[in-house]
């Protein structure tokens, strides 16, 4: 190996990862590190660590870092300055080893127009398009609007008529500006029933290059993948031969070094596929890969960083049995899937059943809008994709997690949905097969848990009693009203009344009946009506985090005594989500019609208008422009109109 | 933890296969389930229309009230629950009394029930309210009251007349007015000896009333409810003339923001138990008396089987081993002089990790159970351990023996060291308690701590049975000196008569419904009572006395 020391110029799970990997080869690992993360685990994971005091994206501070520690190597991780050209040129000019393919390729890739060119130019077939924004009659519609510069779906947008066109390519140039600092847009046919499809690809420097079989991430919100995994249900050995040589094909011309990945667009029904893009980097879908080839791509990638031969061709990579990989989000799938910030109050992953879990947060870490809000990706590798999914539901089901909304619910439901078992995975699943956004609970079910929850704070509240600890709970010699809690959940309140009986057991106001097993101050164990609960809880001031048999129930606790004056404001728009006002279109005094966009919010690089809900006059504007606001804070507030003048 | 006692568990010989032992829980189970239903009467107060009207006003009930103050899911020790059994009042007597935790302090929670009379200033009410100002004075913990009282009784006089009419009455029918009001001399008393006194103002709070919170350290009054004036809108135009309202009379604002009379300022009523936490709260509590110094360990015998302990028929003996052992901490009892004055068990153990002196009867008191007793008193104090006295007796022994060996002298050196002892005393009735013997073992008169009462357990003079036949007996000798014939059929009525009557009168429910106790429990709370009573005594020092007054020896 030519170096012994790495740095990752990365953070969070993928900067966990690569050290992993990096401390079995024996490589001593750098981590640089912002304020935001001063805390984090990979930091704490690495054998050294140097603070940035700019960004992740301050190719100069990482150079000086690497300089300062000694690390002869830069592993990017994925996004940040993973496909970075200058990045990559800077640091072999600076006579490291950049862990990733040729600056060159890079550049060609990023671009992707020219990339595209390159893939036609190499017998790949591609979308019909056009950079001439003029030609979309030409492509159809549905078409789609891309950024040049673009990828993850920033400055992406689906476009069904002539009418939107020139609304949505302005959209996509501004974001397209705002993400990549290129606002260079271009038309592409939209295919309606599609899957995702991308060609893991491996290359040395010495022409060695093999591709590692599929992925399919079709399933998708937000353009953004969630659910990935290999082999595809819909791809067949014909097919995988037919787009691993496509890709190879591509990666040949290229003369592609490091791990790539080739992405595809499959027309579920006729089978035909389409170049997308080629990612110069390693993906965050990656593990599916491993699992199924036993192939470490981080290895291969520091190997192959390092000048070794790949030391295998084509025939050598075997598949085996499925794996699944989801990726957990911090955001609200019942609200557009919008990233969600908060603490983690809970981030216990199951112990059982088996899964990998590449994360890179743990309970306590606070979710911030500074960063992709993924909390961690679950692998499941299993003999068959049924059981993979099965399994992976109950990891998902099984784990206790909770502070912040996170979009586990909603994954596990995926996995469970007959459509999803049946390989029916197009682009437009999330639509098309709607699951379920949130964790169904029946009243009954929630009953239950919200009783769970009550017993164990009442539990609580006997333990750190100062005075009469040994007294029975709520103990009574007269007529006293029953012990009680109060919970809000989605706004509904559920109120569990009880009474402690003289065996210990506990009555409620409807007669059914309940033993606690265990309490302990994390945890209880508890029968009610003859169900046995072993929840594990976590609390942080109100909120209540309840773990049952199909997951986690935040319940907030009210309290019993509200404060005086404390009214919510009528005519009030409120942050959906935390982000920042890129726009004030309106100032006190100004008057506004229903459905006006008034404020332009970007979250995740996304704009989101706040669009007025009724008629009226503005009378109190709380932000201004460029300001970070938290998710539910006040904006304005418009006063309606008692109607009459126009 | 430390003092830990290494005395040994008892071994109960109780038989609880035994007919008797079924019989006599039977008889318990019934008992209480009239306790039960009495006290479903004391919770409906006013009746249920009463009620309605305050939810009408979006006013709470009292228990309601209470329950909001205290700190979830701790226990509330109520308080003569039963006040006015028998009487023609409710029963509860109109006002519920009780400890409870709040802010993780212990307190005194005085509350009116507003559907009772109005919360008016009945009898019962008045004892209450006296014994709620004792129990915050001698065991030293904040005084809360929920005032909402509708003034004196004006209505009805000198009325806690049983409503069979049984003229018991003479108490009250000696109540002036000259000598009423002494509830104020002892909230003011409180302030000075360092209790704090809290009063939130639920409604009207008018004339004597008006000085509740005239002699409290903080009032919390509630927007457009509390009312306090020594005078109303009608009184006020009787005597000056003046036209008006209440709310400018004695509104809360008005105090709040003229008078000055209130400190706190709630929006509604749960906003005043809110500011009533926060107030206790902010009382800087310390509890002078040291915490449990040994391990709260649960019985070893079963505390259900108390209820098959004591037989309704209080003849019957019981060992009060067996009651001991169903309370104390791991039923640990470490007994003193065991082979001497076997009718008077005196020992040691500890109740919730607390350290207890004991002394239970069983039976009637020798004049070396007297001695026993008298000296095992004085050890208690000398260690500053509190004293538990379990009564089921029915007083000193009598007879020319015992006269010879002398059972007054004994008894008085009992009743010596059981007055001056100044360790808490808590007494449980659990059987019979008659006679001198009631003071002996520390009865409500001997000013201890707190006083419970078994629901088949009685207490009186002596037993109905023995006052009917030394009734009868006088009869005879008036008969026999004056030479005329002695009517045996009408002596056996009027005997049967006493002793019905004096039985009734001896009943537990009786004594409760006078107040003279604290109240009726369940056998099986007995541990809990106590646990609770022990924690609560500790707010004081526990500090015994070396001092006595001349021990007849």
């Amino acid at each position: 190996m030519s170096f012994n020391t790495l740095l990752i110029a990365n953070r969070g799970e993928i900067a966990r990862r690569v050290i992993r990997t990096a401390h079995e080869m024996g490589i001593r690992c750098v981590a640089v590190y912002t304020d935001a993360d001063v805390d984090a685990g990979f930091v704490a994971d690495a054998d050294e660590s140097v603070r940035l005091s700019t960004s992740y994206l301050d190719g100069k501070a990482i150079l000086k870092a690497a300089r300062l520690t000694g690390a002869q190597a830069i592993h990017p991780g994925y996004g940040f300055l993973a496909e970075n050209a200058a990045f990559a040129t800077d640091v072999e000019a600076a006579g490291l080893t950049w862990v990733g393919p040729t600056p060159e390729t890079i550049a060609k890739m990023g671009d992707k127009l020219e990339a595209k060119a390159l893939a036609e130019a190499a017998g790949v077939p591609v979308l019909p398009g056009s950079i001439d924004t003029q030609h979309a009659d030409k492509i159809g519609y549905p078409l789609l609007v891309k950024a040049a510069a673009g990828g993850g779906g920033k400055g992406m947008r689906v476009v069904a008529s002539a009418a939107e066109l020139d609304d949505a390519i302005a959209a996509a140039k501004r974001e397209a500006a705002h993400g990549f600092g290129d606002d260079r847009v271009f038309l592409e046919r939209y295919v309606a029933r599609a899957r995702h499809i991308e060609i893991q690809i491996l290359g040395d420097a010495h022409g060695g290059l093999v591709h590692l079989g599929e992925r399919e991430c079709s399933i998708q919100r937000r353009h953004q993948k969630i659910v990935e995994e290999s082999p595809s249900p819909r791809v067949d050995a014909t097919l995988r031969e037919a787009m691993g040589q496509a890709a190879t094909r591509l990666a040949g011309a290229l003369a592609y070094r490091s791990a790539g990945t080739v992405e595809f667009l499959l027309d579920d029904e006729t089978g035909e596929f389409y170049f997308l893009e080629v990612n110069t980097r390693l993906q965050v879908e990656h593990p599916v890969t491993e699992a199924v080839t036993g192939i470490d791509l981080v290895r291969e990638q520091l190997r192959i960083a390092a000048g070794e031969k790949l030391g295998y061709g084509q025939d050598a990579i075997q598949f085996h049995g499925a794996a699944i990989e989801v990726r957990l989000y911090a955001e609200d799938p019942a609200n557009q899937f919008l990233p969600a910030i908060g603490t983690l109050i809970a981030f216990e992953p199951a112990t059982s059943p088996l899964a990998r879990w590449d994360s890179g947060v743990e309970a306590g870490t606070t979710v911030t809008t500074d960063f992709d809000p993924m909390l961690a990706k679950v692998i499941v590798h299993a003999e068959t994709r049924h059981e993979a999914a099965g399994r992976l539901a109950l990891v998902l089901e099984s784990s206790h997690i909770g502070g912040v909304v996170t979009n586990r619910d909603f994954l596990a439901a995926v996995l469970r949905t007959p459509e999803f078992l049946a390989g029916d995975t197009t682009t437009d699943f999330i639509e098309r097969v709607a699951p379920p956004r949130t964790l169904a609970l029946s009243a009954e079910e929630l009953e239950q848990l919200a009783r769970v929850a009550a017993l164990f704070l009442q539990g609580a509240n006997r333990a750190n009693a100062p005075v009469w600890g040994s007294a029975p709970s709520g103990w009574r010699n007269g007529r006293m009203p029953l012990q009680s809690s109060v919970f809000v959940w989605h706004e509904e309140k559920i109120t569990v009344a009880y009474r402690t009986l003289r065996d210990g057991s506990f009555r409620f106001a409807d007669a059914s009946q309940a033993r606690v097993h265990l309490w302990k101050p994390d945890s209880i164990d508890v029968e009610i009506t003859g169900r046995r609960f072993r929840s594990r809880i976590s609390r942080l001031g109100d909120s209540l985090i309840v773990h049952g048999p199909r997951g986690d129930v935040t319940l907030r606790i009210q309290p019993r005594f509200e404060l005086p004056g404390e009214e919510e404001v009528s005519g009030g728009l409120v942050a959906p989500m935390p982000g920042k006002v890129i726009e004030l279109r309106v100032s006190i005094g100004d008057r506004v019609r229903a459905g006006d966009t008034l404020i332009l919010l970007e979250a995740m690089k996304m704009e989101h208008p706040m669009n007025a809900t009724e008629d009226g006059v503005v009378t109190e504007v709380l932000v201004s422009q460029g300001e970070q606001v938290e998710n539910g804070a006040l904006l304005l507030v418009v006063e309606p109109e008692d109607g009459g003048d126009s | 933890m430390q003092n830990q006692l290494l005395a040994p568990p008892i071994q109960s010989k109780l038989d609880t296969r035994s007919a008797a032992f079924e019989e006599n829980r039977n008889a318990m189970l019934e008992k209480l389930e009239e306790i039960e239903n009495l006290l479903d009467e004391a919770e409906a107060g006013g009746g249920p229309a009463s009620h309605e009207r305050l939810a009408k006003r979006g006013k709470l009930p009292v228990r309601e009230r209470i329950a909001l103050a205290l700190d979830p899911d701790s226990p509330f020790l109520e308080i003569s629950s039963l006040a006015g059994y028998n009487s023609s009042y409710a029963v509860g007597g109109g006002a519920v009394l009780g400890i409870g935790v709040i802010a993780g302090i212990e307190c005194v929670i005085f509350a009116n029930d507003p559907t009772v009379l109005g919360g008016a200033l009945t009898p019962y009410v008045g004892k209450k309210w006296m014994r709620a100002l004792e129990i915050a004075r001698d065991n030293g913990i904040p005084y809360v009251s929920f005032v909402e009282s509708a003034g004196a009784d004006l209505r009805r006089r000198g009325s806690s007349e049983k409503k069979d009419g049984n003229a018991t009455a003479g108490a009250a029918r000696i109540d002036h007015f000259a000598e009423t009001g002494r509830f104020f001399y002892e909230m003011i008393e409180l302030s000075k000896l360092e209790i704090p006194t809290v009063c939130v103002v639920f409604g009207s709070s008018t004339a004597g009333g008006a000085y509740q919170p005239g002699m409290s350290d903080y009032n919390i009054m509630i927007r457009e409810q509390s009312k306090v004036f020594l005078a109303g809108p009608p009184l006020v135009k009787m005597a000056t003339g003046e036209e008006s309202d209440d709310e400018t009379l004695g509104g809360a604002q008005m105090h709040s923001e003229i008078s000055g009379l209130g400190e706190y300022f709630a929006e509604d009523e749960r906003d005043a138990l809110r500011l009533c936490r926060e107030v206790v709260s902010h009382l800087n509590w310390r509890k002078a008396g040291p915490g449990p110094t040994a391990a709260a360990a649960p019985p070893l015998l079963d505390p259900e089987e108390l209820l098959g302990i004591v037989s309704p028929d209080l003849k019957r003996p019981v060992d009060v081993r067996d009651v001991i052992g169903r309370i104390v901490d791991g039923s640990r009892f470490e007994e003193f002089k065991p082979r001497y004055g076997r009718t008077l068990i005196c020992g040691w153990a500890s109740i919730d990790g607390y350290p207890i002196g004991i002394l239970g009867n069983n039976g009637v008191i020798y004049p070396e159970s007297a001695e026993k007793a008298a000296h095992f008193v004085q050890l208690c104090n000398q260690i500053d351990v509190p004293l538990l006295f379990l009564q089921n007796l029915t007083g000193f022994i009598v007879g020319r023996e015992f006269e010879h060996a002398g059972i007054i002298k004994k008894g008085s050196q009992m009743l010596n060291a059981v007055t001056n002892s100044t360790v808490p005393h808590i007494t449980v009735i659990f059987g019979a308690s008659y006679g001198a013997g009631t003071y002996a073992m520390s009865g409500r008169a001997f000013n201890n701590r707190f006083t419970f009462i078994w629901p088949t357990a009685k207490i009186a003079v002596m037993g109905g049975k023995q006052i009917a036949g030394v009734m009868s007996l006088v009869r005879r000798g008036q008969a026999a000196r004056k030479g005329e014939p002695f009517d045996e059929e009408a002596d056996a009525m009027i005997r049967a008569a006493v002793e019905a009557a004096q039985e009734k009168g001896s009943v537990a429910l009786e004594a409760s419904g006078a107040i003279s106790d604290d109240g009726i429990i369940d056998p099986r709370d007995t541990r809990t009572v106590l646990g609770i009573c022990l924690s609560v005594v500790r707010n004081k020092p526990i500090e015994g006395t070396d001092g006595y007054g001349v021990f007849r020896l």
